[in-house]
């Protein structure tokens, strides 16, 4: 199973907001244990596509060269549950960044409707405190997850006539 | 915001306490520590910075509310203590914390302590200030 909890990035302002969108699907096999006859995407996971969200956009503002990884999750809202057929939209803004951290404020909605509040403070983790040595890969951004910002970047999100 | 009492930094420290630590407004006293007190980790310190920044309209550098550069410099530090001039160099970069007690007996695992309530509302009031 490939660890991505969004589709593809439908508007990145770099440094600023970006919109992804999860279609939720019965697919996904852990919707069927959560729960049997009764699937609902976890809200655990739909923080997970919130910082996948917000993690690239305050990545990319520093050009990836930053490991971004998520120290805290400031606030999580959830205001209704959510089934198989849907679509989520992450919508993350940059609310303050720094060379050591950033903080994002999230809106998670389908259609008009506010399903949750998702707030997260992100670390530069080489920038950190404590001066604990990673390595010098970038483990944080792998090529899987870069080519997810050229579903934005490029035509990847628009239909391709046959 | 030049105005500004110290009660109602005071206040406004506490508020953000309680949200970023989610602990009692009571807990939240003067004197009381971060991280002993309040159970505050390394990346509540992020957190709370940020918020202070963006509450009281200013920029927080990371070395001046916790001047990591001065334990993490080896001239200053002796068998994990830090020694009359890496005190002298922290008492000039914190001139908003009580370090009363952490001089008598200065090792760098007990700064921690040196970080309370009161601290972060004197660097406020200073930065306010300025």
């Amino acid at each position: 199973m490939r660890w991505i909890w969004i589709d593809r990035f439908e508007a990145f302002e770099s440094g600023k907001r970006a919109v992804a969108v999860k279609n939720v699907t019965l697919a996904e096999d852990h919707l069927h244990d959560h729960f049997p006859e009764f699937p609902v995407m976890p809200a655990s996971l739909m923080i997970e596509g919130m910082a996948q969200t917000a993690g690239i956009l305050v990545g990319e503002a520093r050009n990836f060269e930053e490991k971004v990884i998520l120290a805290k999750v400031k606030r999580a809202v959830f205001r209704s549950l959510v089934r198989p057929g849907e679509t989520l939209r992450y919508a993350a803004d940059i609310e303050q960044i720094t060379e050591s951290a950033a903080s994002t404020v999230g809106k998670i909605t389908i259609g008009d409707t506010l399903i949750g509040e998702v707030d997260i403070v992100f670390s530069h983790i080489d920038q950190n405190m404590s001066g604990l040595q990673f390595p010098e890969e970038n483990f944080v951004f792998t090529p899987e997850f870069r080519s997810l910002l050229n579903t934005y970047r490029t035509d990847a999100g628009q239909r391709i006539s046959l | 915001m030049a105005t500004m009492t110290q009660e109602e930094i005071f206040d406004k420290v506490k508020t953000t306490l309680v949200d970023a630590l989610s602990v009692d407004e009571e807990e939240v006293t003067e004197s009381a520590k971060l991280q002993a007190d309040l159970g505050a980790e390394s990346i509540d310190f992020l957190d709370i910075a940020f918020r202070l920044e963006k509450l009281f309209n200013i920029k927080i550098p990371q070395d001046e509310l916790f001047p990591q550069q001065i334990i993490s410099n080896p001239a200053y530090v002796e068998n994990r203590k830090l020694n009359a001039a890496g005190l002298a160099a922290l008492k000039a970069a914190m001139p908003h914390a009580d370090l009363s007690q952490f001089e008598k007996n200065p090792e760098i695992d007990k700064l921690g302590d040196v970080f309370t309530v009161g601290t972060i509302v004197r660097y406020l009031q200073t930065k306010i200030a300025r």
